[in-house]
């Protein structure tokens, strides 16, 4: 089966007057239909950068992204739009991710408007439709954002979000704003559009209790690049790379008899400004050694599972 | 799906209009509706002057000269005896519909300018913000008589001189909120299902950003007044003898110790004028807002 989202030594620098900052650097990812990739990393890692650049809000500086087989990294004008169309962004924040001049209605209906496929009523009927189908009361049709709360308003991007039928969409920490009860709901919620729709979903974010949740694969992101890769359950049994189990260390155990040993790590995050061609995580590492500082080459160790760690055999 | 159908076929509560919706939010603010009904009583009186007007403007009565307010003359008289009450009334049609209309002018103009500069950023803005330098380093003042001059004087040439001046405010204001807005997600999103650039300009980003303009627009109104004034004063705006406000105003400024009445009723009259713009202009400004609805 072709993969819904192929992306090829994908590649998104930033020019910033002190140099190029290598927000996503080759970073080669697929994913099947229906399945849902886990991005995590720690805040500027690249993360959200690497979901906007896949679905064409920011342009790549190199690579290859494939959408169901074919190339779309270079494509223009309507081509662009029909792939865009495809795939679809839930952002982080639902306060400033609707415009707070317009009405939910305008909201939800406004992908289908400029489509200029649908007739007036369809409109009308669809948006009905979508918003019931993710749970808005239809009495809040015409309200504006700032009368809902965060969880309402999240629903009103994920409607936006599904109105034109997506196969592909990026979860850009879609829960990190909400409280922790009102989480759950968006998560369910997002669960259950997956399974009757058969949506294919990126889901980025830092935290990993909702990575382990959601996700069928994960992979973890370490300024710009991509350290390891495998099935969430792989990860969280066997992480390989130390930065992952440094990662996994962190999670805060409620077995009082096996408390977590936390691994602090020392030091201050390399700057993503011009790096140096050696791994990335090296400066932190506790492991690295003089081998860690030439350029590093992703690895199969087992099946399906991707590191990105010249030691990886010598330390198990 | 059949059955889905059914179920969603209740109706779209009727959304009503725009306009509508900023007009219930303006009545219910008493001041605002104060300055409207100032206004709306000023147009109409200035609309009727030939009506209401006692004399003709330009009547003149030599032996009734600089006459204080009476029965026969409200106002009272300027030197030349024509009654003040007539020419305040037939002033307002030039005075206010000036103001207005350099001000629509240059906050069109600007907008459009800012909206392009706010939006695109880089190369542009930096050409239209310079070409804005240009017209900004020069006084407003000097600006207006050069552009007097070489247009002649006039009334329509005299709005456009106006305009050229409040240009650069507007766009600048419109550009800094433009840019403010551009970082919210709900630009990205809009991208993300395909609006045109023009779209995101126009009903995204312009409707969240104009607010300031509209209160600088009015507050303008009041400007563009004086500065017309100030032209009709060394000849370049309205010629005499149109009864235009400011051109009273200034007109009577030698005699301001003997007959205080020259300079207090077209005075009185700018500063009603511009009140009752303010007064709606900030109402305005709450009403357009729907997050400070009730």
């Amino acid at each position: 089966m072709v993969p819904v989202i192929e992306v090829k030594g994908l590649k998104k620098y930033f020019p910033t007057p002190r140099g190029l900052l290598h927000a996503v650097d080759d970073v080669t990812l697929t994913i099947e239909r229906g399945k849902t990739l886990g991005v995590v990393g720690e805040s500027g890692c690249g993360k959200s950068t690497l979901g906007r650049t896949i679905i064409h809000l920011q342009e790549s500086t190199g690579g290859q992204i494939f959408l169901e087989g074919k190339d779309i990294t270079h494509v223009r004008g309507k081509e662009l739009r029909e792939a865009r169309e495809r795939m679809q962004i839930i952002f982080q924040d639902p306060y400033s991710s609707l415009d707070p001049r317009q009405t939910v209605d305008a909201t939800i209906r406004e992908p289908l408007v400029v489509s200029k496929r649908y007739k007036k009523n369809e409109i009308d009927d669809a948006t009905a439709a979508l918003m019931e189908y993710v749970g808005i009361d239809a009495r809040l049709r015409m309200s504006y954002p700032h009368e809902l709360d965060g969880g309402r308003r999240q629903r009103v991007g994920i409607a936006r979000a599904l109105a034109l039928n997506p196969d592909f969409v990026v979860c850009d920490e879609p829960v990190s704003a909400l409280d922790v009860s009102i989480q759950a709901q968006v998560l369910n919620l997002l669960k259950k559009l997956q399974q009757d729709r058969g949506l294919t979903y990126m889901f980025v974010t830092h935290d990993m209790s909702v990575v382990r949740h959601i996700s069928d694969d994960i992979c973890v992101m370490y300024l710009g690049q991509v350290v390891e890769k495998c099935p969430s359950r792989e990860l969280f049994k066997n992480p390989l790379h130390p930065y992952t189990k440094a990662l996994l260390s962190a999670i805060p155990s409620v077995d009082i008899h096996h408390p977590n040993k936390r691994e602090i790590l020392k030091g201050e995050i390399t700057s993503p400004i011009d790096p140096k061609p050696g791994c990335r995580f090296a400066a932190r590492c506790p492991f690295a050694t003089e081998a860690c500082h030439q350029p590093q080459k992703q690895e199969e160790v087992s099946t399906g599972h991707f590191v990105r760690c010249c030691r990886v055999h010598e330390l198990g | 799906m059949a059955e889905a159908a059914t179920v969603v076929k209740t109706a779209r509560p009727k959304k009503q209009s725009e306009f509508v919706r900023v007009f219930k939010e303006l009545r219910k603010n008493s001041t605002a509706m104060l300055g409207l009904c100032i206004l709306l009583v000023e147009i109409i009186l200035v609309i009727l002057a030939p009506v209401i007007a006692p004399y003709d403007y330009t009547a003149m009565d030599i032996v009734a000269a600089q006459q204080g307010p009476s029965a026969a003359h409200w106002f009272g008289t300027d030197e030349l005896g024509r009654d003040i009450f007539s020419r305040v009334l037939y002033g307002g049609r030039y005075s206010i519909s000036m103001g207005v209309l350099a001000v629509m002018i240059s906050t069109t103009v600007g907008m459009t300018i800012g909206a392009v500069a706010g939006y695109f950023g880089g190369k542009v803005d930096n050409i239209l913000m310079r070409l804005l330098d240009v017209i900004q380093s020069l006084p407003a003042m000097l600006l207006s008589i050069v552009l007097s001059a070489v247009l002649g004087p006039g009334y329509f040439n005299t709005i456009l001189a106006l305009s050229v001046n409040g240009m650069p405010a507007s766009a600048r204001m419109l550009r800094a909120q433009m840019m403010k807005v551009r970082g919210n997600e709900y630009i990205e999103a809009a991208q993300s299902i395909n609006c045109s650039k023009f779209r995101i300009i126009v009903r995204h980003m312009i409707p969240n950003s104009f607010s300031p303009n509209i209160v600088q627009a009015t507050m303008s109104i009041a400007h563009m007044i004086v500065m017309a004034a100030s032209l009709s004063f060394i000849g370049l705006g309205v010629q005499p003898p149109t009864p235009e406000w400011g051109a009273m105003l200034t007109g009577a400024r030698q005699f301001i110790r003997q007959c205080p009445h020259m300079v207090i009723f077209p005075g009185l009259a700018i500063a009603v004028t511009v009140l009752a713009v303010n007064l709606m202009g900030d109402g305005l400004r709450d009403a357009l807002d729907p997050k400070l609805k009730h």
